[in-house]
């Protein structure tokens, strides 16, 4: 095909159609608007909020419009662990062990009331929140919590990530 | 309706004689060393061949201290059966029913774990929904409620990452 017969031009024309030429940024922002659209949860499901962790992840709530859809069951491939339900004592040392394996940066959403506090559990067999084991970096209330509220939780860690500096930002980037 | 084998256990067991219903159940309370024995005929004369259930209750601070608890049911007359039998804290220990029902082998394990009850007889009593190291038995009423046994050291949770 010739090239004059072209429908869509690669270059455009700056006089009449200056949009998006160029734009201005920081690094970090810029790095962060990337990240923020793509979040890898691992799923650490335990319990019952289980069932509204499968209604978030179908197609009404759509969380793919937040890059966050892809669940990976490798902790190795996955930067967001969700702790989706109740964890006990002897459940804790597989907790931190899966937190471990994961690469940084990572971020940890503890979903639902037991994974952020043990809920209404107080006994000798349930960790009073996953706080207690691994870093939270968002907290979902709820028993179980709506599938809105989850998507509340994300776009607020969408936030947090657009808004910190990202390690891999440095002089030679 | 009391199901019919009632009255034929009432007749027929002597260790039955004049047991009550409750809920739909006929309970035996027994001796601890009859238990066994009684149990041997439930399965072979009266068709009880299914055991649901091998649980304790703690009645601190009576004496004895626990009851153990087995539920029974008949898959040919559709009746169950209570067993029970106190034991005392000091020597809480009964004969495994495992030669008996190859069903009570996980129940008594996990009796064992939240009561402390010894099954003797079972030579597989580990710890089945509790883990290595943790010392008592949960269900015990003098258990502390808050009586955590952590397996890795605990973060302090207002520590940031």
């Amino acid at each position: 095909m010739h090239a004059r017969n072209r429908t869509i031009p690669i270059a455009a024309s700056s006089t009449h159609n200056p949009a998006l030429e160029y734009m201005t940024t920081k690094k970090d922002e810029f790095v962060g608007w990337a990240r923020k659209f793509s979040l890898f949860p691992y799923p650490f499901v335990t319990a019952c909020c289980a069932m509204e962790f499968m209604a978030v992840s179908s197609t009404p709530y759509d969380t793919d419009r937040f890059g966050a859809a892809l669940p990976r069951f490798s902790p190795r491939q996955s930067d967001l662990l969700m702790v989706v339900g109740t964890v006990t004592h002897k459940q804790a040392p597989i907790l931190r062990k899966v937190y471990e394996q994961m690469c940084e940066p990572k971020w940890v959403m503890a979903f639902g009331a037991c994974a952020t506090s043990g809920g209404f559990y107080q006994n000798y067999a349930a960790v009073a929140g996953i706080d207690r084991i691994v870093p939270v970096d968002v907290y979902v209330p709820g028993c179980p919590p709506r599938p809105e509220t989850v998507i509340d939780a994300i776009m607020q860690l969408q936030d947090r990530i657009a808004r910190q500096p990202h390690p891999i930002v440095t002089r030679d980037f | 309706m009391e199901p019919a084998v009632f009255a034929d256990l009432r007749a027929r067991l002597p260790a039955a004689a004049g047991a009550g219903v409750a809920h739909g159940v006929l309970v035996l309370t027994l001796g601890r060393d009859d238990v066994v024995a009684t149990m041997r005929a439930l399965k072979d004369d009266f068709a009880f061949d299914m055991l649901l259930d091998v649980t304790a209750v703690d009645w601190l601070p009576q004496t004895p201290r626990f009851e153990v608890v087995w539920h029974l049911y008949s898959t040919t007359h559709k009746a169950r059966v209570r067993v029970k039998t106190r034991v005392d804290e000091a020597d809480a220990a009964v004969d495994t029913l495992a030669p008996l029902y190859n069903a009570a082998r996980y129940p008594e394990r996990e009796c064992h774990d939240m009561y402390g009850i010894r099954f003797r007889g079972n030579d597989d009593l580990r710890a089945l929904l509790l883990y290595e190291g943790f010392v008592g038995h949960p269900l015990r009423r003098d258990y502390p409620k808050d009586g955590e046994q952590p397996l890795i050291p605990m973060r302090d949770p207002s520590r940031p990452a």
